[in-house]
């Protein structure tokens, strides 16, 4: 029964992503990103995707692959510094980015995996991000109506996963992947070590198994953005 | 004037004993070096780790552990990981006692500007607007004025905001400024200046303390 969820390789996870889905990437930096699947979908060629994800990878690593090869229409991020394929594309208007702050970013997906529509957060009010949201206030405070995301495929990059789905991260490559585990119709997880239901602690699952589709195991290249050591 | 340093060094004495505290990127992330070792202080990083500790030695470098500048790092004893909604729960909740961030524009209202100067390519406000909206004390590293001489501590900011009506205290190269009702108020003044050379430099308006005093540093 269990094994119904594993499948052999990210092609195989990805291969219903189609042109001008929604899709939600785990990750901070490059940090915890699903990045077998990443490769996998530019393999899979599908164009005009919107991507939510905290940042938008390096020129030659993560999401900026996708860009590079002009499959992404439009981010949905925090912050998008590190990659100077974004800015030229931006700036000949071939992608739409929304900047999302990025509590608001993780609430958003959180929200969208919980069956919460949107809620009232104090980030942002009285900058451009609220232009144009609805504003409340509670207890003499202004808070902003944000709404929540929900993709047609969420990908997530866990540390250990079994065959039901549960999931444990490492250390900070946690980050956005719980919540977006939570918020796709078809949630994949890739991870470096797949094994039997029954030999995780329950005690220590971060993501329960109900919220995952499909998994597979992948070795991970792991690039490091900054390598900062001490002397 | 004050160096980078030593705006850190002056920011490390707003920290206290069992603070929770997310520094920032820039000045902010020196003032970890002069926070005295007999204190037991939570570094916060957004994207996931309280309990921050120095960059690792070569060997100890782990991929999955970097601090939201996307710099290796490691744990200090009491670490805890963490989702990045659980990470902004922290923050938004007001269960962070100290944030440090860096500004372009501050104004005598309080109100940030650090995320974007329109005409130039954004990047984004990253984890900003919810650290200055959520946090128990905001205080900003800054320089006093730009390279042409124009104060950035100003009446109103005219780069877009971060956040309205935030800023507790700005500690700038040429003093520690807190915001009042509609002002700055000049705290202490920076070695070899004068707190009426400090005033003339803002663009707000300033009152200078009854108790002014020159800043210690070193």
């Amino acid at each position: 029964m269990a094994n119904s969820k594993v499948y052999p390789n990210a092609m195989k996870a990805l291969e219903d992503v189609k042109d001008n889905m929604t899709l939600l990437v785990g990750g901070f930096g490059l940090c915890g990103i699903p990045e077998t699947s990443i490769q996998a979908l530019k393999e899979i060629g599908a164009k005009n995707l919107t991507i939510v994800s905290n940042n938008c990878g390096i020129d030659d690593f993560g999401l900026g692959i996708l860009l590079k090869n002009k499959q992404i229409k439009k981010m949905m991020s925090s912050y998008v510094g590190e990659n100077a394929e974004f800015a030229k594309q931006l700036l000949s208007g071939e992608l739409e980015v929304e900047l999302i702050p990025q509590g608001t970013l993780a609430e958003r997906l959180r929200a969208g995996g919980a069956g919460i529509p949107a809620f009232f957060t104090p980030t942002g009010v009285g900058t451009e991000v609220a232009d144009g949201k609805e504003i409340r206030q509670f207890e003499g405070r202004d808070y902003v109506l944000e709404k929540a995301i929900k993709g047609d495929v969420a990908i997530v990059r866990a540390w250990k996963g079994d065959k039901f789905g549960n999931l444990i991260f490492r250390k900070t490559a946690r980050n956005f992947n719980p919540m977006i585990a939570t918020a796709g119709k078809i949630t994949v997880a890739e991870v470096e070590e797949l094994v039997e239901v029954g030999t995780l602690d329950p005690d220590q699952i971060h993501t329960p198994g109900v919220f995952i589709q499909r998994i597979f195991q992948a070795k991970q290249e792991k690039r490091i953005e900054f390598k900062t050591i001490s002397q | 004037m004050l160096s980078r340093e030593q705006i850190a060094q002056r920011i490390a004495l707003e920290v206290k004993d069992g603070y929770c505290v997310n520094l920032g990127i820039g000045i902010p992330t020196l003032v970890a070096n002069y926070i005295p070792k007999n204190m037991y202080v939570m570094l916060q990083s957004e994207n996931g780790l309280l309990g921050m500790g120095p960059f690792p030695k070569e060997s100890d470098i782990d991929a999955d552990l970097i601090n939201a500048g996307k710099q290796t790092i490691t744990t200090t004893p009491g670490a805890s990981f963490f989702s990045s909604a659980d990470s902004f729960a922290m923050i938004r909740g007001g269960h962070i006692d100290l944030t440090v961030l860096g500004a372009m524009q501050v104004d005598q209202e309080g109100n940030i500007a650090n995320w974007m100067i329109p005409g130039k390519m954004v990047k984004g406000m990253g984890g900003a607007m919810d650290l200055v909206a959520g946090a128990k004390r905001v205080v900003v590293a800054m320089q006093h004025m730009d390279k042409s001489g124009v104060s950035k501590l100003m009446k109103k900011c005219d780069l877009p905001f971060t956040g309205l009506k935030c800023v507790h205290r700005i500690v700038s190269d040429l003093g520690v400024i807190d915001i009042g009702d509609n002002e700055f108020i000049l705290r202490e003044f920076a070695p070899g200046h004068t707190a009426e050379e400090v005033k003339k430099a803002t663009g707000g308006n300033m009152r200078i303390a009854d108790d002014v005093k020159e800043m210690k540093v070193n």
